[in-house]
C-alpha cells in the first residue's frame, strides 16, 4: 500500500471520528427547525404554558372579580378585550383559561400516558390472554363515539365521585370548582388510553424481532437494559407525535365537554365556556367581538398544536415523504 | 366471507351488552340517590325505603341489571326526570326522526363535496386549486363546530341577513341551509383530505403509467382506473364520519334550536336527566356498532385481502 493511500485513509478516520456527533434528538431538532408551520405551532404552543403558568402576574384582574358597574363594556385601557355581562375582565379570563387549559392537557396526558404505557408495556410484553383481555377491552372504548362516552362518564360520575371524595376524607377537592377539573380529566383519560396503549404494543412487538434487539441479547445484554436502552427510547418516535397531536384534541375536548356545561363550569375560566356564554351575543350590534375573541384563541391553539404534531411525524420519520 | 360475516355479527351482542352494562354501572353507582331527589325536603326513611322496594332498588346490582336489559330490549327506557310522567322511547322517536334527517343530508353533501374536492386537489397537484383545498382541508379539521356555528350565523344571518338564526321547519326549508352546512364541514374535511391522498397514491402506480402508455385519454385513466381504486379506502373513514356526525350533531342542534336528539339530550345533560342521557348513548352507540358493522362488511366485500385477517 503506497503512502499516499495510507495517508487519505488516515485522514478519512480522523474526519470520521473528529465530526460533530449527531444525536438521534440534534438530527430531528435540525429537520423540525427548517419546517416553518411546525416552528410557529411550536412558537405558540410554548406561549400558551408560559400564559398559563404567569396567568397570576399576567392577568390584570381574577378571573371570577365581578364588576357590576362596568358590565359589558367595550375594550378599554383598564379592560383590553371588555367585560362581560358580570364586568368581568375579559382579558383576564381568557389568560387564566390557558391555565386551565394546560392543566387538563398536561394531567389527562401524564394518565392517559402511565395508563397507555403500562397496558402496552403488559400487552406487548407477556402476549397470550393479557394482551387479548387489555386490547379487546380497548375494543369495547373505540366502540363508542369519540366524545359520546367522555360525555356521559362527565355527566354521571361527578355525584358518586363527591361521596367517594368526602369517604375517603378528601372533602377539600370535593369543592365544586376541583371537582370539575378532576370530573373532565377522568373523562378524557379513561377514553385516551387505549389509543396509547395499542401504539406502545405495535412498536414492542416490531421492534422485539428488529436485528440489534436480537444482537443485543445474542451478545448477552440483560433483559431490563435492552428494554430501557433500545426498546423504549425506540418506541418513543410515534407515543411522541401522538401525543403532541392528542394535546390539541385534549383541548378542544375540554373545551367541548365545558360548552355543553358539563366540563369546567362557570365561573372556572375556560374557553368552550366563554364561548357558550358568548355564542349568543352574535345578534348584538356592540358585543360581537367578544364572540370571536375565545373562538379564534381556540383556533389557533389547535392548529399550532396540529402544526407542531404534523412537523414531529416528518422530522421523526424522514423517510416519509 | 361467510366465516368473516359471521364473526363480525357474533361481535355485536358482545359489544352491546358490555355498552349496556357500561351504562348500567356508572348509572348505578355515578348519580345521586334518585328517591332522595325524588322526595327533596320530605325525605323520611319510612318512605324512601318503601319507595326504594317499589322501584326495586334494594335488589342485587346484577339481578337490577338483568331487569334493565329486560327492559330496554323492549325499548323501555323509563321515564324523564324533566318532561314527568313522559316515557323516554317516545320522547325520542320525534326527535329521532330530525336527526336522521338532518345527519342523513349534511354526509351526504359533506362526502360529495369531499371526494369531488380531493380528486380536483389530486388532479391540480401543487397549483393553486391544489393549495386552496389542502389549507381548507386543515382549517376544517382545526375549526370546532361550535366555533364555525356562530361565525356561520353571524355571517349569514346578521351581516347577510339570508338566512334564519334558528328552528326547524323540515329538512326542505330555508332554516336547514345552516346546520346542514355546518354539520357537512366536518366530514367534507375528512374526505377531500383522504380522497386527495388516495388519488395522489393511486396516480403513482404501475397501472396507471401502463394504461397512460397505451393511449388511453387522461379522463378514461381517471374514471376508470385511478378512481375506483381511490374510492377503497374512503370506506374505513366512513367509521371516523359517524363518530364526527355523533359530536357534530349535539352541538349544531344546540346552536341552532333544533328540536333534534342531540339538543334533548344536550337539556338532559344540564338538567342531570339521567333516564334520557342513557337512552340516547344506548342508542347512538347502537346506531354506531351497526354503522361500523356495515362498513366493515363493506370493506370486506370491496377488498378481498381483509377477510382474513
Amino acid at each position: 500500500m503506497s503512502t499516499q493511500a495510507q495517508a487519505d485513509l488516515r485522514k478519512e478516520v480522523t474526519d470520521e471520528a473528529t465530526r460533530p456527533r449527531r444525536s438521534l434528538w440534534g438530527s430531528v431538532w435540525a429537520r423540525l427547525r427548517r419546517n416553518r408551520p411546525a416552528m410557529v405551532g411550536l412558537i405558540i404552543v410554548i406561549l400558551m404554558y408560559l400564559t398559563a403558568i404567569f396567568a397570576p402576574l399576567i392577568a390584570p384582574y381574577e378571573f371570577d372579580e365581578i364588576n357590576l358597574e362596568n358590565v359589558i363594556a367595550g375594550p378599554s385601557l383598564e379592560h383590553p378585550m371588555g367585560t362581560d355581562e358580570l364586568g368581568r375582565d375579559v382579558f383576564s379570563r381568557v389568560v387564566w383559561a390557558a391555565r386551565s387549559a394546560a392543566f387538563v392537557s398536561i394531567a389527562v396526558t401524564a394518565f392517559g400516558l402511565t395508563l397507555g404505557i403500562f397496558f402496552g408495556v403488559l400487552s406487548g410484553y407477556l402476549g397470550g390472554w393479557v394482551d387479548t383481555l387489555i386490547m379487546r377491552l380497548g375494543d369495547v372504548l373505540f366502540a363508542f363515539p369519540g366524545l359520546l362516552f367522555v360525555f356521559f362518564i362527565a355527566a354521571t360520575i361527578k355525584p358518586g365521585l363527591t361521596t367517594w371524595l368526602k369517604g375517603v376524607g378528601l372533602g377539600d377537592v370535593a369543592r365544586s370548582d376541583y371537582l370539575d377539573y378532576l370530573v373532565v380529566i377522568i373523562a378524557l383519560s379513561l377514553v385516551g388510553w387505549p389509543g396509547l396503549a395499542r401504539l406502545i404494543r405495535g412498536q414492542l412487538l416490531s421492534l422485539k424481532r428488529r436485528e440489534y434487539i436480537l444482537a443485543a441479547q445474542a451478545i448477552g445484554v440483560p433483559t431490563w437494559r435492552i428494554m430501557l436502552r433500545h426498546l423504549l427510547p425506540n418506541s418513543m418516535p410515534p407515543v411522541i407525535v401522538a401525543v403532541s397531536g392528542g394535546m390539541g384534541a385534549i383541548i378542544l375536548s375540554e373545551a367541548t365537554l365545558s360548552f355543553l356545561g358539563i366540563g369546567l363550569q362557570p365561573p372556572n375560566p375556560s374557553w368552550g365556556a366563554m364561548l357558550f356564554q358568548y355564542y349568543p351575543y352574535w345578534r348584538h350590534a356592540s358585543l360581537w367581538p367578544l364572540l370571536f375573541i375565545p373562538a379564534a384563541i381556540l383556533v389557533i391553539v389547535v392548529l399550532a398544536f396540529s402544526f407542531l404534531g404534523d412537523g414531529l411525524n416528518e422530522a421523526l420519520n424522514p423517510q416519509l415523504d | 366471507m361467510l366465516a368473516y360475516l359471521i364473526r363480525r355479527l357474533l361481535w355485536l351482542p358482545v359489544l352491546l351488552i358490555i355498552v349496556s352494562f357500561i351504562t348500567f354501572a356508572l348509572g348505578y353507582y355515578g348519580p345521586a340517590d334518585p328517591i332522595a331527589a325524588l322526595l327533596g325536603q320530605h325525605y323520611d326513611p319510612e318512605i324512601a325505603a318503601r319507595l326504594a322496594h317499589e322501584y326495586g332498588f334494594d335488589q342485587p346490582f346484577l339481578v337490577q341489571y338483568v331487569k334493565y336489559l329486560g327492559r330496554i330490549i323492549r325499548l323501555d327506557f323509563g321515564e324523564s326526570i324533566k318532561y314527568r310522567n313522559q316515557p323516554v322511547s317516545r320522547l325520542l322517536l320525534p326527535r329521532l326522526l330530525v336527526t336522521i334527517q338532518l345527519n342523513a343530508v349534511a354526509s351526504f353533501i359533506g362526502v360529495l363535496l369531499g371526494v369531488s374536492l380531493g380528486v380536483i386537489a389530486a388532479l391540480k397537484r401543487g397549483k393553486a386549486t391544489d393549495r386552496v383545498v389542502v389549507s381548507g382541508v386543515v382549517f376544517g379539521r382545526a375549526i370546532p363546530v361550535f366555533v364555525a356555528g356562530p361565525i356561520l350565523l353571524f355571517l349569514f344571518a346578521r351581516t347577510i341577513p339570508v338566512l334564519p338564526p334558528g328552528g326547524w321547519d323540515g329538512i326542505f326549508s330555508r332554516s336547514a341551509i345552516l346546520p346542514v352546512l355546518l354539520l357537512a364541514i366536518g366530514p367534507l374535511a375528512i374526505f377531500a383530505r383522504q380522497t386527495r391522498a388516495g388519488m395522489l397514491e393511486v396516480m403513482g402506480r404501475d397501472y396507471i403509467r401502463t394504461a397512460r402508455a397505451k393511449g388511453m385519454r387522461e379522463m378514461g385513466v381517471v374514471t376508470a382506473h385511478a378512481l375506483r381504486n381511490a374510492f377503497i379506502p374512503l370506506l374505513t373513514i366512513l367509521g371516523f364520519l359517524l363518530g364526527s356526525l355523533v359530536e357534530g350533531t349535539f352541538l349544531t342542534e344546540t346552536i341552532f334550536g333544533i328540536p333534534g336528539m342531540g339538543q334533548f339530550a344536550f337539556e338532559a345533560l344540564g338538567g342531570r336527566d339521567y333516564p334520557v342521557i342513557i337512552a340516547v348513548t344506548l342508542l347512538v352507540a347502537v346506531a354506531y356498532a351497526l354503522g361500523n358493522l356495515f362498513v366493515d362488511l363493506a370493506y370486506g366485500f370491496v377488498d378481498p385481502r381483509i377477510r382474513q385477517a
